[in-house]
């Protein structure tokens, strides 16, 4: 474990550079993110995760954006354990009717200002489970969407690129 | 055997089997012989693999999948049930609870004399009752709240969690009962993401369908679709191109290191060792970029599809996974020798969340769950699928059951599964080049599957997978047109989610999380 730590003191970060764009756009993107976020809030922007009724795969990828590679919290961007310490609540899944009210409840105690983002074909519009009867469909049939990332799940560099959208808007419409 | 009948000398005195129903036979039965079944269960130790409501042209059905584990052998049992009421399994195989009561959910199928009639999947939320049943009935959200199972005793309190956790995880609701720090019971309340996918498959064309199984579980999105693929190749008699057969083992094993890789940096870093998850979580991420070069996507989602695979790997695929295997064994090990002489780590998981022997015979878990207490079954070799029979490869076991003991095994099938893949790619057969040079991908033209489905009259099909998570069971009914007339994927949590509950007993509230993930259990593989 010391030769890693040492590894890592002498080798530098793992973390893939913020300033020269890097083959799949990560780092470029991510630092438009950071002024972005400087300019309308000010301070960082914490998440609050939100599966209701994901198949997990958004999960997954939310967990990379995590990992030291992509290492999302040097933008000031981080996930939060409650929706009251929470400026975004990003939702996956067809809305499960089993899930809507909880749902619901969580974005209620999320203080204003807030932003949601439906993340994935699934919370953008039912996806595969359209129609069911165990499933509402869109996020925004039970609360307002602000942002809509596609993708099944959307890779993690999809994911920065779209927090960036939503703080572009938001910003506008202030 | 000690006297004991044979699976199938049992299943012929049940009733005659079904036609076309392939590989395995099913055996229609009456009540009477129902209870005959009842009666062996109790005195033999045959698994229950699965258990499910059924709606045939004549009525409602209810189907039981066994396995005699000595023998390997398999089979289903049926059971006509014209009044919608069939005898309960649950007194013999204590698994069948939940089973039960999801298809008195789904089907309206009571199960008489059921130890826990509650219902399961339904929170009174899809304003149907019965849903799959052949006249759903229209229903109210329920004015009292879900009854859980009292605990009552001095010093006693209750720790609601969930369904929104902390975490980026699944929704589901864990009710403690704790005195003090230690957990004296707990209960646990899923079907918070019940899509209604057994729903949703019924009349689609199976390709349509194979996109829906195949989001079930994301994290075991290629078990789930070899598993349904191959229990309507099954169905239909078909033989998928042999690339393909050795392509999906690859995927398979490819998903199970990332899924192992993520587990054991998660189970540490809910030890308070974030240290590892830093470090297997960049493997995984490896693991995810070859998926995606290899395959066009990072978790391999609709890539297995019935008839065989869909694309091929690229052509620069196979140098690039060997190199990775030599360059994640290299950085592996270092890592798992991290692990072994962390005191502090080993304080937090050896000894944490025992589950016995006993316990994981009696509800059949299997998966790392299982194989850590003594449970060694995997589907690869048991009954075994092609091409493992045809590959090197070790099942690790260990009966301590608990949290590091879970560990163990995941590091013992990371080795494993990195052996496999390099003779996977080494011995695969290769690109098939027609004679005007096309080369066409390892798959069944869908004309083909079609045709196949016409002349055969359609047919029924079930496969066991093994996933990262344990034994898949999907069983499938194909109709003469190609649609699909009942689906039921029943993921290896079904059998392991019990077990949590057993694990957690005497343990202190803050060693759940460690507990949970060293089962990692899906929940949306469950709530189906």
């Amino acid at each position: 474990m010391f030769k890693h730590i040492l590894r890592s003191l002498t080798g530098g970060p793992v973390t893939e550079p913020a300033p020269a764009p890097s083959p799949d756009g990560l780092a470029e993107l991510a630092g438009q993110v950071d002024r972005a976020a400087k300019a309308r809030l000010g301070r960082s922007l914490s998440i609050r995760a939100v599966d209701a009724g994901s198949c997990n795969g958004c999960e997954l990828e939310l967990h990379a954006l995590n990992n030291p590679l992509y290492d999302l919290e040097r933008f000031g961007l981080r996930f939060v354990a409650s929706p009251r310490h929470a400026d975004v609540l990003l939702v996956t899944g067809p809305v499960t009717k089993n899930m809507a009210d909880a749902l619901r409840r969580t974005w209620e105690a999320t203080p204003e200002p807030k932003w949601v983002v439906a993340c994935g074909a699934c919370a953008i519009d039912g996806g595969v489970f359209a129609g069911s009867y165990a499933c509402l469909g869109p996020v925004e049939t039970v609360i307002p969407v602000d942002l809509r990332i596609p993708g099944c799940p959307p890779r993690p560099t999809e994911l920065l690129a779209g927090l960036l959208a939503l703080l572009e808007r938001s910003a506008r419409a202030a | 055997m000690y006297g004991e009948e044979p699976l199938f000398g049992l299943l012929n005195r049940l009733g005659r089997p079904a036609p076309n129903h392939r590989p395995w036979p099913r055996h229609v039965t009456d009540r009477a012989g129902w209870r005959l079944l009842i009666d062996h269960l109790g005195q033999n130790n045959w698994s229950l693999l699965g258990l499910w409501g059924d709606r045939a042209a004549d009525g409602l059905l209810v189907h039981a999948a066994l396995r005699e584990d000595l023998s390997g052998d398999v089979g289903l049992v049926s059971l006509p049930c014209p009044d919608g009421r069939f005898p309960s399994l649950s007194a013999v195989r204590p698994a069948a609870i939940r089973l039960e009561r999801a298809a008195c959910d789904l089907f309206g199928l009571t199960a008489e004399g059921i130890t826990d009639p509650r219902p399961w999947l339904d929170h009174g939320q899809w304003g149907l009752r019965h849903p799959l049943a052949q006249t759903p009935t229209f229903s109210t959200p329920p004015t009292a709240p879900y009854p859980f199972l009292k605990s009552e005793g001095h010093g006693l309190h209750q720790i609601p969690v969930g369904p929104v956790h902390a975490g980026i995880i699944e929704p589901g609701h864990f009710r403690f009962t704790a005195n003090g720090e230690t957990v004296a019971r707990l209960e646990e309340r899923l079907g918070y993401v019940h899509k209604g996918i057994e729903g949703l498959t019924r009349g689609k064309p199976v390709l349509e369908a194979a996109r829906i199984i195949a989001r079930l579980s994301g994290d075991s999105t290629v078990a789930h679709a070899i598993a349904f693929a191959r229990a309507v190749e099954s169905a239909l008699n078909l033989d998928i191109p042999p690339r393909a057969v050795w392509l999906r083992a690859l995927m398979a094993e490819w998903e199970r290191l990332a899924n192992h890789f993520g587990d054991i940096g998660a189970i540490c870093n809910d030890a308070a060792f974030a240290f590892m998850l830093a470090e297997l979580s960049q493997l995984r991420e490896a693991v995810l970029r070859a998926a995606d070069a290899c395959f066009g996507h990072r978790l391999m989602m609709d890539c297995v599809i019935p008839g065989g695979v869909f694309p091929d790997i690229a052509e620069t695929g196979p140098k690039r996974l060997l190199d990775l295997t030599i360059e994640l064994r290299r950085r592996f090990a270092p890592l798992v020798a991290i692990y072994d002489n962390k005191a502090s780590l080993q304080d937090r998981t050896v000894s944490t969340g025992i589950v016995n022997t006993g316990l994981v015979n009696r509800f059949g878990a299997g998966g790392p769950v299982g194989r850590a207490s003594g449970r060694g079954l995997d589907a690869r070799k048991s009954p075994g699928y092609a091409p493992y029979n045809d590959l090197e490869f070790e099942v690790p076991v260990l009966t301590e059951g608990d949290v590091n003991a879970r560990v163990w095994i995941r590091i013992r099938e990371v080795e494993q599964s990195l052996s496999l893949v390099e003779q996977i790619v080494r011995r695969m057969p290769g690109v098939p080049r027609g004679p005007d040079g096309i080369t066409p991908p390892p798959l069944l033209p869908l004309d083909h599957v079609l045709e196949h489905a016409k002349a055969g009259g359609g047919g029924e099909g079930m496969a066991l997978v093994e996933s990262f998570r344990g034994e898949i069971l999907t069983w499938a009914r194909i109709a003469a047109d190609g649609t699909v007339e009942r689906c039921h994927p029943r993921d290896p949590s079904w059998f392991q989610w019990p077990l949590l509950e057993a694990a957690i007993e005497g343990n202190i509230v803050a060693d759940f999380p460690l507990c949970n993930k060293s089962f990692n259990c899906s929940y949306s593989g469950h709530d189906l």
